[in-house]
């Protein structure tokens, strides 16, 4: 066994002058079998034949208020639109590096103008700065059609009940039910007036529009639960209920219709991150199961989903959340004491 | 100045020392060689280390790979080949290494291996290449086998801090397009592959950040993402292209990448991501954590700079880890640096049986985390408000060998308690991700959900569609992975020459005689419309 090792060049190696380096490197090329080292330049550009290049991703197109805190928002997004069903959502962030994902349900799409509408309420940082983006501006990140379509068939009636926002998911899987030729009722539920969203999009679709509001101040002074009740209770009870709104009020129409045995849909809007069933953040318990709302979900059946604990988990981070706010608060005061810093 | 366990300097004197002395003995014998010390790698103190990110472990210095790779001796039939994965001749590389010799003995490596300088980091090594090495062997020691991880991950970041890595050269354009579903290592390697083949090639990735299981799983202190930024890079000068924020299966469907996008073959490596949970009573609570999301939180999403980012993360001050694998330690590793005060890991087997890589859990232990082996978690307390309050344990004995050859645990009835704990990360596994299979028909799986490929070319039940990865295997290693991807670009590769042979000895006939038959009518369609486009 022979060895031919120099010492003095592989301990100066490190210590060299870059040009000597470079000679070395070349040294040991010429060492190498050649096959692995032919050329070194990069290739400029794309190859020829390559994809169309694409035009801005996920633009922003419109935007509009639809009531306080209540905006819509119209997306570039082709390939989502196109793909898109009834019952999908999409998940986005405002920041590339530190943003966090949120789920939004599609609310409607254009296919021709590659273009998919969302409809969010301003709740916290990421929808604050959403709403803060204006025309022209581009989402750094949007990924989907995610989750499972809602199952599109003729049932016979109908019963759709959306609260505050949740309203906006509703329309896609409504219009969906009225093409199958379902009779459709639609129970819009609001804290007050200003909050009802999408009214008369609703009014064209549905063959009976019920709204009611907590306040009384368009409508009836109700709760949603009063006009399913009575619905489930009267000589035509509806053969499917699907409810979308805050999870309490899902929770309360489930146990509405659970007497009368009138099967109940709800759609979830879990915490999630990466929204394919790669984390498990958003799983909820379903008729003594585990399922993952971003891939199995977000619609399940009402009557065997655990609220409680589904309403637990997403106050998972309420501490954090809160501690976020509260520094943000100091920050915008800092800011407004000394406009100038 | 960061503290480390043994100053870097110290080290790095002592290597050029005993090199100086073997200098001057001339030339070595075995006997020589085997007398070499070890050599350890500049690791950073413990104590402060488990509050940081910054990557635990320094590559050795020049002098101490050197002398590290003088350790080897050359053995006529190399027990470390047989072991690796993917076959590098590593008696080989070690020789130039030990001759100085560094860039020839990086391109020796990168014949077979892509990414040595995140397998030289991440590779259970005693397990493949210094598992049965003659120089561990000779000094009854696995411990002393020759460190080629070691040696591997110094040349690999020596070349990388040298200047930008050239190029490989890329064939002539051939019109074919391949279509690499998954930025993880085994896509990466196929986009390598087909791409010096002259292929178009696009990968598409679910995430908006590349790199699949090394971006979002294993953490900065074990694997630096400038790492792996500059894998992806190199990809990018070679002219791979790259769709992020693409689900294949719902942004598209697969089907669909071929029949209306036009690419000619498509590699599926998106890997095994679907966490396994033990169904046991409590895991629903808050505070229960897939290790999946907590990692994908902390890399991905960018908790570990708390303040920085939006994504928040769970704080804990008492974390119970469930699992023996990479994916608990890197968890546990992780809760620690995020400020919890106690991290337990409970391992229902005994640390023989630990598929973890033996480095990690030796770093695991330093950084003060406790391991409980046979022990496992029964199921999670929680407090009135739904939250995590205590883990019941139950403790196991060893008992007969089962199918894997290893002793089963078997629980000792009535040994129960209570762990009292804030936060629970469940690491016990993986399964195969089902968005892709279920919304590709045709596409054929195993009973576990792994799509089943022919052994030999990676090919899956449907034509012109490959697989590899722990989406064929269920929950491996990068370097599986990587010798998975290799296969199927091989097979790729060939599937696309030979339909160039035969496309171009058809040519005259195929304009004329209609033809029913698939593959090559459905690659004269793309030609066409291609040059529709052109003159368009």
């Amino acid at each position: 066994m022979s060895s031919d090792f120099e010492i003095s060049r592989v301990l100066g190696e490190g210590s060299l002058p870059p040009s000597r380096r470079r000679r070395l490197r070349r040294l040991g090329e010429d060492a190498s079998d050649p096959a692995v080292h032919e050329g070194s330049e990069a290739v400029p550009g794309l190859p020829e034949g390559s994809l169309e290049p694409v035009p801005p991703e996920f633009e922003i197109l419109s935007v509009e208020t639809l009531a306080e805190k209540v905006m819509r928002m119209r997306v570039r997004a082709p390939l989502i639109a196109q793909e898109r069903k009834p019952g999908q959502f999409i998940l986005l962030q405002t920041d590339v590096e530190y943003g966090e994902r949120i789920p939004l349900t599609i609310a409607d799409a254009d296919p021709r103008q590659g273009s998919i509408t969302l409809i969010f309420q301003v709740v916290g940082k990421t929808t604050q700065e959403l709403a803060s983006l204006k025309v022209g501006d581009a989402l750094p990140v949007l990924v989907g059609p995610l989750g499972t379509p809602t199952h599109i068939e003729k049932y016979g009636r109908v019963v759709a009940v959306g609260g505050g926002i949740g309203v906006a998911p509703l329309y896609p899987i409504v219009e969906g039910m009225k093409a199958a030729g379902n009779h459709l009722t639609v129970i819009a539920g609001a804290r007050t007036r200003e909050l009802v969203i999408l009214e008369s999009e609703m009014r064209a679709m549905a063959d009976d529009y019920i709204v009611v509001t907590d306040d009384g101040s368009y409508g009836r002074k109700a709760l949603v639960t009063q006009p399913l009740k009575e619905l489930c209770e009267g000589p035509e009870p509806p053969d499917l209920v699907i409810a979308i709104g805050p999870p309490i009020m899902m929770k309360f129409c489930a146990e509405t219709t659970r007497p009368y045995g009138v099967r109940t849909l709800v759609s979830l809007n879990t915490i999630m991150v990466d929204g394919t069933g790669m984390c498990g953040g958003c799983r909820v318990n379903v008729g003594g199961k585990t399922r993952f709302v971003c891939v199995d979900g977000p619609e399940f059946d009402g009557h065997q989903v655990d609220f409680d604990n589904m309403i637990a988990r997403l106050g998972a981070y309420r501490d954090q959340e809160k501690r976020a706010r509260d520094h943000a608060c100091r920050l915008q005061a800092l800011a407004e004491k000394h406009p100038h810093a | 100045m960061p503290r480390y366990v043994e100053d870097p300097n110290k080290l790095n004197a002592r290597a050029r020392g005993l090199l100086e002395e073997l200098r001057d003995k001339g030339t070595l014998k075995m006997k020589d060689r085997l007398a070499i010390p070890v050599q350890r790698p500049p690791v950073l103190d413990p104590g402060e280390r488990s509050r940081w990110q910054e990557e635990v472990e320094k590559p050795l210095t020049p002098a101490q790979a050197v002398l590290e790779s003088m350790r080897c001796i050359q053995c006529k039939n190399p027990a470390c080949v047989k072991g690796c994965p993917v076959a590098i001749d590593i008696p080989e590389f070690l020789r130039l290494t030990a001759e100085g010799n560094f860039s020839a003995a990086i391109e020796v490596i990168k014949r077979t291996s892509l990414l040595p300088a995140i397998c030289g980091r991440v590779c259970p090594q005693e397990r493949q290449c210094q598992k049965d090495c003659a120089v561990g062997k000779s000094l009854k020691d696995v411990g002393l086998a020759v460190a080629i991880g070691k040696v591997e991950r110094f040349l690999a970041d020596w070349q990388r801090n040298q200047a930008q890595a050239p190029v490989p050269r890329i064939k002539s354009p051939s019109g074919r397009k391949v279509a690499v579903i998954g930025s993880g290592p085994a896509g990466l390697v196929v986009a390598a592959d087909c791409r010096r083949e002259g292929h178009q090639v696009t990968v598409f990735e679910a995430f908006h950040k590349l790199g699949g299981v090394l971006r979002y799983g294993i953490p900065e202190f074990r694997l630096p993402k400038e790492v792996v930024d500059a894998e992806i890079d190199l990809l990018r000068r070679m002219g791979v292209e790259f769709r992020t924020n693409f689900v294949v299966g719902r942004t598209r469907k697969l089907l669909d990448l071929m029949d209306k996008d036009g690419f000619d073959a498509v590699f599926i490596g998106s890997g095994a991501g679907l966490p396994v949970f033990t169904g046991m009573p409590g895991e629903d609570l808050v505070g229960v954590f897939s290790a999946n999301e907590y990692l994908t939180r902390a890399n991905m999403m960018g908790a570990i700079h708390p303040g920085r980012t939006d994504t928040p993360m769970f704080v804990s001050r008492r974390t119970v880890v469930l699992g023996g694998g990479n994916v608990a330690m890197d968890a546990c590793r992780m809760a620690r640096r995020l400020g919890a005060e106690e991290v337990v890991v409970l391992y229902r087997r005994s640390r023989t049986e630990m598929p973890a890589r033996a480095e990690e859990v030796e770093h695991a232990l330093e950084e003060g985390i406790e391991i409980r082996f046979l022990e496992n978690a029964l199921g999670v307390l929680g407090d009135e408000s739904g939250r995590v309050r205590a883990v019941t344990v139950q403790r196991y004995a060893l008992g007969e060998p089962d199918a894997s050859g290893r002793r089963r645990p078997v629980p000792i009835e009535g040994d129960t308690y209570e762990l009292p704990a804030d936060a629970v990360l469940v690491a016990i596994g993986n399964n195969s991700n089902p968005l892709l299979t279920s919304t590709t028909p045709g596409l054929e799986v195993n009973a576990r959900g792994n799509i089943v490929v022919d052994p030999e070319t990676g090919c899956t039940s449907l034509e012109r569609v490959f697989a590899g990865g722990d989406i064929v295997l269920g929950a491996a290693t990068v370097i599986l992975a990587m010798g998975e991807g290799r296969r199927a670009a091989r097979s790729i590769n060939e599937m696309l020459a030979r339909e160039a042979i035969e496309e171009a000895a058809d040519a005259p006939r195929a304009h004329a005689a209609p033809t029913g038959h698939w593959a090559p009518g459905r690659l004269r369609r793309r030609r066409l419309a291609l040059g529709t486009r052109r003159r368009g």
